[in-house]
């Protein structure tokens, strides 16, 4: 039972956290957390090493309990991440967790003003008087229940959305599994052999299209897009067309597995399609046995980790090695050299093929990217930076590594999802670390090639990480979500002139009016934007956890004289 | 010593809150002069938070949200643009709109969001310091934010603003689509009515006056206070006083 605190005075604890040397590194913590005590409402106020720890944790606890403290205000890094747990952390002292509110002094202080030491004190001086003051204003708040429909989307049927889906229907959820294409399988049906054991493509694709087309509680829908998506966590609509014909899918949970593309070579380095080619152009010739080269040159990174592509598509350089050793395996009189910036191979089994390929006389020669290689007709100049002069490489068979890229159409799916993409348009997950396989949408989940160029063994896990992330939700019966929605009070009915302005500036529907003639919001529905507060005529609207109030005291301790 | 601005930025949770952060992961480095108020959706920022802001002397406002198209709850940021549109051609009345500025900041965009921000700075350190900040604040540009303020929150400018996409881009209630252009001239004229109005209103609140009175204090036309004066009589917000000779006093209700 959490303890009905509203009515009593508000009793701020504000916690600064060092964040190691993070922030205790630039400013003084122990003094922030001394000078909040003057600020208005703050019974108690600490510095703690990590405020997230074990220790730092207890010590709120503990702190609430010994000063009686009704609000509390952790001054830390940022709620994007760390809300959730301080929440929780009230909620067990015995608070509702709304009465929580985070000051971000790292991520937008410490780890952006580090030549202004003083500034960034001042400047986390103010937040933390802002969000004590909001903090005083604070209101508890009970979570929206809604119902969870145990059945999941995939899209996209390459290796991670078929080991998602695998998942999810063994786990006994309803699947659907929709793929563009029409067929099963991805990337995985142009490869011909897959690092590092040299397994056959066809066989693990085959394996696994197999186990999906037999898994029980698996729909799949090849040739099929997904061309609109409605509603929230445990209660999606989407429609699906194939051929023309759409269908509604309901399903309470979605996972992106949408993978990656291939970078068009067109005018890179030399290509031609046919005597300059690209790994993924070489893998059937590879297949098919008809590699007739013998002097064959790689060039890696060959459109990628430049201006225009920053990142390393991460596959590229096994995927080298890999048909490296395949050509000489099938002709152990070929020359294979690769012409390389930086080789990647990390882990155990990746180096140990690295060695494989350098003992079967493959020839590597680094370059630097100020420094490109120059394709002529037949050979190759490249300036060798080990031995510091330029080397001739003549070649039958020039391959370029070139970078997977993000789908053309990622952004029309973004859109849909209401999820961002980052700088190279793959999709971008809620954190790298604490969230790699959900999105800041609740219910949406991310798998493989669509976040970042992975190979297939990434792919698989993250497959079912998402799959696992997913289950979260689809395990439930029901869920609570944001409490932290808009309200039209009992108090404020009568400023309500009922102009239905709010009606039509909800972008979810979530606000009605009622069989009496009355606005309604339907609170499983809002997520909270707080546009229609902002819009309400008559400000009649509360925005819970957002209200004027709490802004303009926001506004009013950073202006106030 | 230079001066050092005072900004305000009100960043939406999912772009531009997540850009900042994203700023500090990429240490990106910008100056330290603006302080954060996080909200769910550039469509929260009410107009008068805006203007309460420079009220108290703030140097500058920054209102930042998700691209267009790109808003997590779906048109949020095109209902932020029309509220800010409005704030800062309120603001135009008094020369104070270049304190404020709208812009679009993604997720991913951590080098952007550092680019902007110290953009803003630059330009209002160049602007100077607010004529409303400091120890002596400019009292009568003081009362004339104050009236901006209660118009933006007055319902009729409200609920103008709140249908403008709706009258615009769709139909009015007579089925008839409003172009922007026409639009924007109604709306100019209800703000500088509104202005007025609020002006009136606020030299009334102190204690009541003629409308000559009111004319010099507000270096306003007679005859439009008068007209004025009717349009605020009929919604019942002043009344007579009393009638001293031949001249009615007014007072706020």
């Amino acid at each position: 039972m959490s303890k009905e605190k509203e009515e009593e005075e508000a009793r701020v604890g504000v916690f600064v956290c060092h964040c190691g040397s993070n922030i205790g590194g630039l400013i003084d913590c122990h003094k922030l957390a001394e000078e909040a005590k003057d600020f208005p409402n703050v019974a108690y106020s600490e510095d703690n090493l990590y405020t997230c720890s074990e220790t730092g944790l207890a010590a709120i606890k503990k702190a609430v309990e010994e000063y009686n403290l009704n609000r509390v205000v952790v001054a830390s890094c940022t709620p994007r991440t760390h809300e959730p747990l301080f929440r929780e952390c009230i909620t067990e002292a015995g608070l509702n967790p709304y009465l929580f509110n985070f000051v971000n002094i790292r991520d937008q202080c410490t780890w952006v003003h580090m030549k202004y030491p003083k500034e960034a004190y001042d400047k986390a001086k103010d937040l933390i008087r802002m969000g004590a003051a909001k903090a005083v204003k604070l209101e508890p708040l009970d979570m929206v229940m809604v119902k969870i429909n145990p059945a999941a989307l995939v899209i996209g049927g390459g290796v991670a959305g078929m080991s998602a889906a695998l998942n999810l229907s063994r786990q006994g959820f309803k699947t659907y599994l929709v793929e563009k294409e029409e067929k099963l399988g991805g990337r995985l049906n142009s490869l011909y052999k897959l690092f590092p054991y040299n397994i056959e493509a066809s066989e693990l694709v085959g394996n696994l299209i197999n186990n999906v087309q037999k898994a029980q509680n698996l729909e799949i829908m090849t040739s099929s897009q997904v061309k609109n998506i409605e509603g929230f966590v445990g209660n999606y609509e989407v429609e699906v067309e194939k051929n023309g014909s759409s269908q509604i899918l309901e399903v309470g949970a979605i996972i992106v597995a949408v993978g990656s593309s291939l970078l068009n070579p067109e005018g890179l380095l030399g290509y031609d399609g046919k005597k300059r080619i690209t790994q993924y152009e070489l893998e059937p010739k590879l297949k098919n046995k008809e590699l007739k080269a013998k002097d064959i040159v790689m060039i890696q990174c060959a459109g990628s980790r430049n201006d225009e592509r920053p990142y390393c598509s991460s596959v590229c350089c096994m995927t080298a090695l890999k048909n490296a050793l395949n050509i000489k395996e099938q002709n152990p009189d070929a020359h294979v050299t690769i012409l390389f910036r930086d080789l990647y191979t990390p882990g155990t089994d990746y180096e140990e093929y690295y060695r494989e390929a350098r003992e079967q006389g493959i020839l590597f020669v680094k370059y630097d990217v100020d420094k490109m290689p120059v394709i002529e007709e037949n050979q190759v100049k490249v300036f060798n930076e080990y031995i510091g002069t330029e080397m001739i490489v003549p070649y039958d068979l020039l391959v370029l590594s070139t970078p997977l890229v993000a789908n053309d159409d990622n952004k029309e799916l973004a859109q849909m999802l209401k999820v961002p993409l980052e700088a190279n348009k793959f999709f971008l997950e809620a954190h790298v670390k604490l969230r790699p396989n959900d999105f800041a949408t609740d219910g949406v989940y991310i798998g493989g090639s669509a976040k970042w160029p992975v190979d297939i063994t990434e792919s698989i896990s993250q497959g079912y990480a998402a799959a696992s992330r997913a289950s979260t939700v689809l395990s439930h019966e029901t869920l609570e979500v944001e409490g932290a929605t808009s309200s039209l009070p009992e108090y404020n009915k009568s400023l309500c002139s009922g102009c239905e302005i709010c009606v039509k500036v909800c972008p979810f529907h979530a606000i009605v009016k009622n069989e009496n003639d009355e606005i309604e919001i339907i609170q499983a529905l809002c997520k909270g934007c707080g546009v229609c507060g902002a819009t309400c005529t008559n400000q009649a609207i509360v925005i819970k956890h957002f209200t004027d109030d709490q802004i303009m005291s926001e506004i009013l301790a950073y202006g106030g004289k | 010593m230079s001066f050092e601005p005072k900004l305000l930025g009100f960043l939406c949770n999912w772009c531009s809150y997540a850009g900042a952060d994203l700023a500090g992961v990429s240490r990106i480095q910008y100056p330290p002069n603006m302080r954060v108020i996080r909200v769910m959706c550039s469509g929260r920022v009410d107009p008068k938070f805006v203007i309460r802001a420079l009220e108290l002397g703030i140097d500058g406002v920054y209102v930042m949200g998700c691209h267009i198209g790109d808003c997590h709850y779906l048109e949020g940021n095109y209902e932020a643009v029309k509220k800010f549109d409005m704030t800062k051609k309120f603001l135009s009345f008094i020369g104070l709109d270049n304190r404020v500025r709208l812009d679009w900041v993604s997720a991913s965009e951590g080098v952007r969001f550092g680019e902007v921000v110290t953009k803003f700075v630059e330009d209002i350190r160049e602007l100077g310091p607010s004529p409303l900040s400091g120890d002596n604040p400019d009292l009568k540009l003081l009362e004339k934010v104050k009236a901006i303020r209660e118009a933006a929150s007055d319902n009729r400018m409200r609920a103008l603003v709140g249908r403008q996409r709706k009258i615009t881009e769709e139909e009015n209630v007579y089925g008839e689509k409003v172009s922007e252009e026409k639009f924007n001239e109604l709306m100019d004229i209800a703000m500088k009515d509104e202005y007025k109005r609020n002006r009136i209103l606020l030299a009334l609140e102190k204690d009541p006056k003629s409308i000559k009175d009111l004319a010099v204090e507000l270096d306003i036309d007679p005859s439009i206070i008068l007209e004025h004066m009717l349009t605020l009589k009929g919604r019942g917000l002043v009344d007579f006083q009393k009638i001293i000779g031949n001249t009615p006093i007014f007072m706020r209700i």
